[in-house]
């Protein structure tokens, strides 16, 4: 009957009662999080990872990614299967989301794995996948989003958005000794589109150039996500990379 | 009768009580409404009307916070304030201070919902709220566990009882899965926006750590609270074994804590993490059953009371599905079972089993049982809360069986391989095989909100008639005076 006794304590006295059980739901989070920040394995650094954090247009697109819900209905996240591998592209390493705040590896595929669609389909289609999404999949349960290409996209305050991506540990410039920093880890040209400074022009610039919404005259919504889009899965070049390299941190 | 009555209002807090009952209701009509919607949004996706506002992948937080923070949030505040109370024998502590707890978690809700429509998330599971509703409820929720451990501490009774102990974990819990899974940088003191401290690996273990316990300890922790108190009361006979539920509160919340990686098998997450996980999982199986037969053996030699008694239907069911779904949970924590079924609507039937199956069935009970008490009242129709029981029960059962169908289809078609080694179905000849099955769970999911409308005019009608015979024999002690 001492354990019968034991427990009396606890269950006569908040304070302990308090204590015990903050006790038994600390450990398993202690247990599983803390190593994720200690252990190097966990995100893969092997060459020909070149991973870069997004441009202030990719920025801004992830964001109405994130404004719009895709996450609910797309994963970014694929598993090392036959299938996936097939359907997908190579399984989807650490490394590919460390500069994403938040993560949008998904839960759920209502629609196909995003991760690596960048580059899998010209930029019309996408746009006119995004306005109509049943004109080009007839069977498709997607809902449309034509406001996308209305919407002048607000890139006022890309410079803050940077500036909290920066706070966060993303390694956008804000002087002159973290861009060289940049230059040395990224090449002068990615630096450049780091630097939280020129943030504006180099937007403004890149939607140009990327003509991605097919349309001149401004910088829509539409852009930013579909630049969003064509980078996703782009940046590690799978044929630099030997597989035995990747096996010690899975 | 009236005496004793008297003596209960002015010893007890009810009026706040009242309030969140109130509310719990509501926001189940809101919320099951809403999700009626979405479902027939992925059945009929012409539904969106190219409106931002009510476009499935915004309008689908609103469902999944007014059912889980509304509806279940304002089931938990009640009951806890009743439970607390009743069985401390005390009145509840803080005075005015449980009303901002009634406001604050009510405004919480309404503003959340308007800004997902605005287009405001932070982009995680059951955790969209930005970052100043985010801090609104770190306020709310200090003061909710101050009110609940005063009135513990001005308990009349030695001993905790074990309702309060689940209740107890659930707020200590919830408090530490809330601060640190919206740990987030502003982008302006002016502006909603925010991006999460942390990225990638490390934000989906925390996220899903956050995300398993909210159905742990918000979802599970918190309502088997609510059965250690309700069952018993309305069986009329004391909790079949003390010891078991010993083991079953502290296995339960040591456990749980573990196993939210079982959401990220085969991803990028450490292998070793995700084992723990699924580990874990598989001992949860017998805390959850330990507490399912602790609760369904209560009735042990009164099982006549089935026949009679709705309300308790209500709460038997609630948990026959309760031990349904943990052992479902389990096994779909396997990794093998997991490859096929992450990503489906097995996932989304899961859920449901145990959202609609157990939570909201043990708050429907649990309301029944409450409200009258609360107004001082009988039940207006005992008739209707069998009709309700029974939209209910065909509403889960057609929802979680179409699911089951649907996710286990799009598993087996997603990995299935022609004679050739080639991919034999394309994505979208998957989506267009579930058409019927989306048909179907929105059909489900109307029997339950049917079930949940007669239930708010049944409720309706009862506060009515105890607010009458209140008034008239208030007007009857004012004749005698």
């Amino acid at each position: 009957m001492l354990k019968n006794l034991k427990h009396e304590l606890l269950e006569t006295n908040v304070g302990l009662l308090l204590v015990g059980t903050m006790i038994a739901i600390s450990i398993g989070g202690l247990v599983e999080i803390a190593p994720l920040f200690l252990i190097k394995d966990t995100v893969e650094d092997v060459p020909g990872v070149h991973v870069r954090p997004y441009t202030p247009l990719e920025l801004r697109g992830r964001d109405i990614y994130i404004r719009e819900g895709c996450y609910l209905c797309h994963s970014q996240m694929i598993r090392p299967f036959r299938d996936e591998q097939l359907r997908y592209g190579h399984y989807s390493l650490a490394a590919e989301s460390k500069y994403d705040h938040p993560f949008q590896w998904g839960s759920k595929r209502t629609g196909p794995d995003l991760a690596r669609v960048g580059g899998k389909y010209s930029n019309e289609w996408h746009v006119q996948h995004l306005i109509a999404p049943r004109s080009v999949v007839p069977e498709s349960v997607m809902p449309n989003f034509p406001w996308l290409l209305a919407t002048p996209l607000d890139y006022s305050d890309v410079r803050e958005r940077m500036r909290a991506q920066r706070l966060t540990g993303v390694p956008y410039s804000a002087n002159q000794q973290e861009y060289q920093q940049n230059v040395k880890k990224f090449g002068e040209q990615t630096a450049k589109m780091l630097d939280i400074s020129h943030a504006q022009q180099n937007l403004i610039a890149q939607a140009e150039a990327g003509n991605y919404d097919g349309d001149l005259s401004g910088v829509s919504e539409m852009d930013a996500l579909v630049a969003y889009l064509q980078v996703l899965g782009t940046m590690v070049d799978f044929s630099q990379i030997k597989p035995e390299d990747l096996v010690k941190y899975r | 009768m009236s005496g004793s009555l008297s003596a209960a209002t002015e010893q007890y807090d009810y009026d706040i009580i009242k309030k969140f009952s109130v509310m719990a209701i509501i926001w189940a009509v809101i919320g099951m409404s809403v999700g009626v919607y979405i479902a027939s949004e992925l059945a009929w996706p012409s539904l969106n009307f190219d409106i931002p506002y009510i476009t499935f992948s915004r309008f689908r937080p609103v469902h999944t916070t007014s059912v889980i923070f509304g509806f279940g949030g304002s089931a938990l505040f009640a009951t806890s304030y009743y439970v607390v109370q009743r069985t401390c024998q005390a009145r509840l502590w803080g005075g005015g201070l449980s009303t901002f707890t009634f406001w604050g978690w009510q405004a919480v809700i309404v503003l959340a919902d308007i800004s997902y429509m605005m287009g405001y998330s932070q982009g995680r599971e059951y955790a969209e709220m930005e970052w100043p509703l985010d801090l609104l409820i770190e306020i709310i929720w200090v003061s909710y566990m101050a009110i609940f451990v005063g009135t513990l501490m001005k308990r009349k009774q030695p001993h905790i009882y074990v309702a309060n102990w689940f209740y107890l974990a659930f707020i200590l819990a919830t408090a530490l899965l809330h601060t640190f899974n919206n740990l987030a940088v502003p982008v302006g003191l002016f502006t909603l926006k925010s991006y999460s401290l942390f990225s990638g690996t490390q934000d989906a273990m925390v996220q899903w750590w956050y995300g398993h316990n909210a159905v742990g300890f918000f979802l599970t922790a918190a309502f088997l609270g609510m059965m250690y108190y309700f069952v018993p009361k309305q069986a009329g006979r004391p909790v079949y074994s003390y010891r078991l539920s010993i083991v079953h509160f502290w296995a339960l919340s040591f456990m749980y804590m573990w196993v939210g990686t079982h959401h990220l098998h085969w991803t990028a997450l450490p292998d070793w993490a995700s084992t723990l996980g699924a580990t874990f999982s598989i001992m949860l199986l017998l805390p959850s059953w330990g507490g399912m037969i602790n609760g369904i053996m209560t009735l042990s030699g009164a099982w006549d009371k089935l026949r009679t008694d709705y309300v308790m239907r209500f709460m038997i069911v609630a948990l026959s599905f309760y031990g349904m779904s943990t052992f479902e949970g389990p096994l779909m924590a396997l990794k093998d079972v997991n490859a096929l079924s992450h990503y489906t609507d097995w996932t989304i039937g899961h859920v449901h089993s145990g959202a609609l199956g157990w939570v909201a069935m043990i708050s429907f009970g649990s309301l029944y049982h409450m409200i009258p008490r609360l107004w001082n009242t009988k039940l207006y129709s005992d008739k209707l809360v069998n009709v309700h029981f029974m939209l209910a029960t065909i509403g889960v059962l057609l929802y979680i069986v179409a699911m089951w169908i649907s996710g286990i289809s799009q598993g087996l078609m997603w990995r299935a391989f022609d004679e050739f080694g080639n991919l034999q179905y394309s994505f979208i000849e998957s989506v267009a095989a579930m058409h019927p099955f989306y048909i179907m769970r929105a059909a489900g999911g109307l029997f339950f909100l049917t079930g949940m409308t007669i239930m708010a005019y049944n409720i309706a009608m009862t506060i009515r008639q105890g607010t009458h015979e209140a008034s008239v024999s208030g007007q009857a002690v004012a004749a005698a005076a």
